[in-house]
């Protein structure tokens, strides 16, 4: 397949692609794994008239402990990731579901979370563990929570010029699980249905704090937030997950596809929550 | 006849039953292949070819103007300028019409409608952008019941006499002799099933280099050809050049599986461009072209109904079939038998009448039919009959296996003229299924079955027996388009005592240059490794109908054999002059002549070889080389028993493959471990239809599965692990015992992996899936028994 034209200039250093992508406008794009970008090229449902390729710029591929939280660079790709000695479960579940291995060894955890196709893996785990974005423009740099980073159908919050160059995902204090739950057909898929569950468990034992998001059941990654709230301040038992799964299939609305009926998707929503959650729970517990 | 073969040469000579290495791998693995993209000619133009977004559209009219003006393009070509040199329609393989570029209306989602000639492929892609068409959207039809409704559109309004869809109807076996076995049977078992339509989506797509020498007239056409010699003819015959200026080649080719098989309309499209520009034009299709517009497989509707007597003995067969041909009839079949070989689907099982009946349908999707690692139609009839026996035996109340055992065809009956007049070369299912069983410890697997039951666990164990027919075939029954199905090897043994061996066979991954080299071993001694062997030029190769349907080493294989035996004749006389012996005084060990009760008195084949360009008897012409061409006297009919063990999880509707135990019996084994290689390669691609795999299409006639994002291909990590068995049954009329086998492993094991979910399923009361067993359609039939 043969994409449109369109030039490409290789950025050295951070300030260059910021000024460049500056000067672009609307014409640019970012280019790291092009995972992404470079098949909607080839099918030409994407045709930038210019790409910034960032793969030069050093220190952007960084996968560090910063300040109480763990910071992947706009050049982690997925393979760090996985490679990586992860703390966070759900981050740690999820990175091998991401793509296939072939993807995973170029495309960038900040890449996919910026493109904020719904389908995609990252933006569940984020909202699941409540992340924050970075997001450096030329005239500097916003810590934007996950929740108002992730807008709609493949967009973001990004302003013109600014480019995503950090994630951030918060190490928490007590007992913490979390999973990754992916239906595909096959390695490489893009998610039948996913969900990403984080629980943190108070000394008590009760539930200080659950993220439960899901994937490719609605328009945008979800938080499933009535499924959150019911498991907040109790203590896990099988009930309390059937009540907080039931809540999360309430909060999908997936359609009916190639791979498979609304109804089939809201019920592995269900399923997938109520296992995720006595996962997670028995990781918090180990 | 059972046998575990020796191999009868040395490691070094190589012969049959050796797995020697693979003489091709050295140059694939080294990214040494030439494939038709990697043939790149000076002053060559490349081409792009507009599709049709419409699955049924009336063509308004095509302005290319814009297309025409962008820098680089050489030239656009419509059905309309194609339509002057009378070639906007081509002949199929089917006898058939097909349209090369759409002049009236298009028929299919992708069809060709325009084509642009440019400097360089990035431009042709722009500009068929800009071509401008203006459709009128017709109503599609996207299922042959659809183009059955008496309102429905009639799609080939191109056929003056065509007044309905229908594309043929066609029948075999005896339908008397059936009702009235039907009429006395005490059970009747029925079925109802959709095989769906499935593409080979080979890893390399189809493409053409044409090269239309104006001042020589020679048309040297590299193409992505399994049947070179075949398009050969069919290139003299629809463009009008004469044959000796026609030469193809086809190069290294990346997985055919029945998509190579078919001419296109690119490849027409190309040639009359090469022709009116006097350059090379390079087309190579995109991904999506290839799923969208080239050979699919299967789209066959199929009901099936088993009649029984007291004891469960099948006593007849019945099948109705609604098959699914896409716009044009292009299937590529035998001329004589419309629906392929569907009537081998009595199967492996003895029963006294059969009766099939199928009705094909034009539909507005595209065309093809055969493709895909299948005997024609081979693939569907054995998925009919082994899901048949299944519901059979749990319908009576019967194990499965005991069932088959009861009605296998006995290994005694061979030669077995089955109720639709195939005659079984040879065969013994019970032993086959037998070390299945065995191997897997049946009776206990079973018992583990009720155990994970009763712990809320779904295991299920699906067998399939097959039976295949391939390797056509005796000339007297078999032809495409009248091209009888021969097939040739010419041997050249050269002085020094190396040879090359050229065949009218044509690879395509499947180790040709190493197996057939192997045969040559084996009946001269001359090591494989000393053996070229040569493909797919046909100015070089002899004449031969191409690689498909099993039939290269039931037919080539079979030449090859015997040229090597004819030319081994002719050494013999050569050896005794050298010897100074009576020929009838000599005795063979592979690679040698010797005096009889004198070993040591003896000419080695390469002593031969020598003599017969330095030092031939007088009166003997010299050289020692000739060609063969094979006719065989029946299809071969290699089968297996495969068993699969899978585990559902009835909540999600994932299942997964715990176990697929296959046993193949192909008759004798060339390269053991290339078989292999085919076993895994099918099995694989059986699960692949059976889990994953479809191509299907909405209401509007969208294909979905234009990309691999959609159309699935399984990789390493969801392929099962293959365990492998095997009995020899050799064919007793091939010159050395061999059946085919590469197709074996596709056509058998969709039906073990189907049974098997059933079989996990039959606690809730399922009784039948189609495929793909995709995870939602098991939840709903999970639902449904709630």
């Amino acid at each position: 397949m043969y994409p449109a034209a369109f030039e490409v200039t290789k950025a050295r250093t951070l300030d260059e692609a910021l000024a460049k992508l500056a000067d672009l406008g609307d014409d640019g794009r970012v280019l790291a794994g092009g995972q992404s970008l470079i098949p909607m090229m080839k099918l030409r449902v994407a045709a930038p008239t210019h790409l910034v390729d960032i793969n030069e710029i050093p220190d952007l591929d960084g996968i560090k402990q910063v300040n109480g939280h763990m910071s992947v660079g706009a050049l982690a790709r997925h393979a760090d990731v996985v490679r990586a000695d992860v703390a966070n479960h759900t981050v740690a579940a999820a990175a091998p579901w991401v793509a296939d291995p072939v993807v995973r060894n170029r495309g960038t955890m900040c890449g996919s979370i910026a493109h904020c196709d719904p389908e995609g893996d990252w933006n569940s785990v984020m909202l699941a563990v409540r992340a924050q974005v970075v997001a450096t423009s030329s005239s500097g740099e916003r810590v934007i929570p996950i929740d108002e980073f992730v807008k709609d159908f493949f967009t973001n919050s990004l302003q013109e010029g600014e480019m995503v160059t950090e994630v951030r995902v918060p190490n928490y204090a007590g007992a913490g699980g979390g999973d990754y739950l992916k239906l595909e057909r096959k390695i490489g898929d893009y998610a039948t249905v996913a969900v990403a569950i984080h629980l943190d468990l108070a000394g008590d034992g009760t539930i200080a704090q659950a993220g439960v998001a899901l994937t490719a059941v609605n328009h945008v990654n979800t938080r499933a937030s009535d499924a959150e709230a019911i498991l907040v301040g109790n203590a896990p038992s099988e009930e309390l997950f059937a009540a907080a799964a039931d809540a999360a299939a309430a909060a999908a609305d997936p359609v009916s596809d190639i791979r498979g009926p609304a109804e089939y998707k809201r019920d592995v929503v269900r399923v997938f929550t109520r296992r995720g959650l006595a996962s997670a729970l028995a990781k918090a517990q180990d | 006849m059972t046998t575990l073969q020796e191999p009868a040469t040395s490691p070094e000579i190589g012969g049959i039953g050796h797995s020697v290495k693979r003489q091709e791998d050295d140059r694939f693995i080294q990214g040494g292949g030439t494939y038709v993209d990697d043939v790149v000619l000076p002053n060559m133009a490349h081409m792009a070819i507009l599709a049709s977004p419409f699955a049924h559209a009336e063509i308004k009219s095509i302005d290319t103007a814009a297309a025409a003006a962008v820098p680089g393009v050489i030239a656009v070509v419509t059905g309309e300028l194609l339509a002057e040199h009378n070639l906007a329609w081509m002949p199929t393989l089917s006898g058939d019409t097909q349209a090369v570029l759409a002049t009236d209306k298009v028929r299919f989602q992708g069809q060709e409608v325009a084509a642009v000639i440019a400097e360089d492929p990035y431009v042709a892609r722009d500009a068929v952008l800009l071509i401008d068409v203006d459709y009128e959207p017709l109503a599609p039809i996207t299922s042959p019941q659809q183009g059955l409704e008496p309102d429905a559109p009639i799609i080939r309004t191109d056929k003056e006499d065509q007044t309905d869809n229908v594309v043929y109807d066609w029948e075999a076996g005896d339908e008397a002799a059936t009702d009235a076995a039907f009429a006395q049977a005490v059970n009747v078992v029925e079925l109802e099933t959709f095989y769906p339509r499935s593409h080979p989506a080979p890893l390399e797509t189809c493409a053409v280099v044409a090269d239309l020498n104006p001042i020589t007239g020679k048309a040297t056409i590299y193409l992505t050809s399994q049947a070179p010699h075949a398009h050969r003819t069919l290139f003299a015959l629809v463009a009008g050049l004469p044959e000796q200026n026609i030469r193809i080649i086809s190069p290294d080719i990346g997985g055919g599986f029945g998509n190579k098989v078919p001419i296109y309309p690119g490849y027409v499209v190309a040639t009359a461009a090469s022709l009116l520009l006097g350059r090379p034009v390079k087309w190579v299709q995109t991904r999506t072209e290839n799923l969208l517009t080239t050979g699919f497989a299967r789209d066959y509707h199929m009901k099936g109904a088993l009649a029984l007597d007291a004891d469960g003995r099948i006593t007849a067969m019945r099948a109705e079939i609604l098959s699914d041909q896409g716009a044009f009839f292009a299937d590529a079949q035998p001329s004589k038998f419309k629906a392929g070989l569907v009537h081998i689907c009595t199967g492996s099982y003895d029963m006294g009448a059969a009766h099939v009946k199928a009705r094909g349908v034009y539909t507005n999707k595209a065309p093809g039919g055969v493709a895909y690692r299948c005997s024609f139609r081979v693939t569907e009839a054995s998925y009919l009959i082994e899901r048949l026996a299944d519901n059979a035996a749990h319908q009576i109340g019967m194990d499965p296996a005991a069932f088959r055992m009861l009605n296998f065809i006995k290994p005694e009956q061979f030669p077995y003229e089955s109720a639709t007049g195939f005659v079984y070369d040879s065969g013994d299912y019970h032993t086959a299924l037998q070390k299945v069983l065995d191997e897997v410890d049946y009776e206990n697997l079973r018992k583990e079955q009720e155990d994970a039951r009763a712990e809320g666990r779904y295991l299920g164990i699906g067998i399939a027996s097959f039976t295949e027919v391939v390797g056509a075939g005796p000339s007297r029954d078999y032809d495409i388009i009248g091209l009888k199905m021969f097939d040739s090897a010419e041997l050249r043994i050269h002085p020094t005592g190396k040879a090359i061996l050229k065949l009218g066979v044509k690879t395509q991954g499947q180790g040709h240059e190493t197996t057939f080299a192997q045969i040559v071993a084996e009946e001269l001694g001359i090591p494989s490794t000393d053996i070229a062997v040569q493909e797919g030029d046909t100015d070089n190769t002899p004449y031969g109908l191409g690689t498909y349907a099993s039939r290269s080493t039931p037919v080539g294989g079979a030449a090859t054999a015997i040229i090597a035996r004819k030319l081994r004749d002719k050494a013999r006389l050569i050896a005794a002059h050298l010897l100074e012996a009576n020929p009838d005084d000599l005795e063979w060990e592979p690679g040698r002549f010797f005096v009889k009760g004198s070993p040591d008195q003896g000419s080695t084949i390469q002593e031969i070889a020598f003599a017969a360009y330095t030092n031939h008897p007088e009166g003997m012409e010299a050289g020692l080389e000739g060609v063969h061409y094979y006719d065989p006297p029946n299809m071969t009919f290699p089968f297996g028993s495969y068993l699969v063990v899978v585990e559902v999880d009835p909540e999600t509707g994932t299942w997964k493959v715990d176990r697929m135990v296959a046993l193949d019996d192909c008759g004798v084994r060339i390269n053991p471990m290339i078989v292999e290689g085919q076993i895994h390669g099918g099995l694989t691609e059986g699960f692949a239809k059976s889990n994953m795999q479809w191509l299907t299409f909405d209401e509007d006639g969208n294909c979905i599965g234009s990309n691999f994002m959609d159309y699935l291909v399984p990789t390493a990590y969801e392929t099962p692990k293959f365990e492998l068995l095997e009995t020899v049954t050799p064919s007793p009329h091939h010159p050395i015992g061999a059946k085919g086998v590469g197709e074996s492993p596709t056509v058998g094991s969709p039906a073990a992996y189907v049974n098997a979910v059933i079989d996990a399923l039959r606690p809730f009361g399922v009784t039948t899936l189609d495929m793909p067993i995709l995870p939602d359609r098991v939840w709903a039939a999970v639902k449904a028994a709630d």
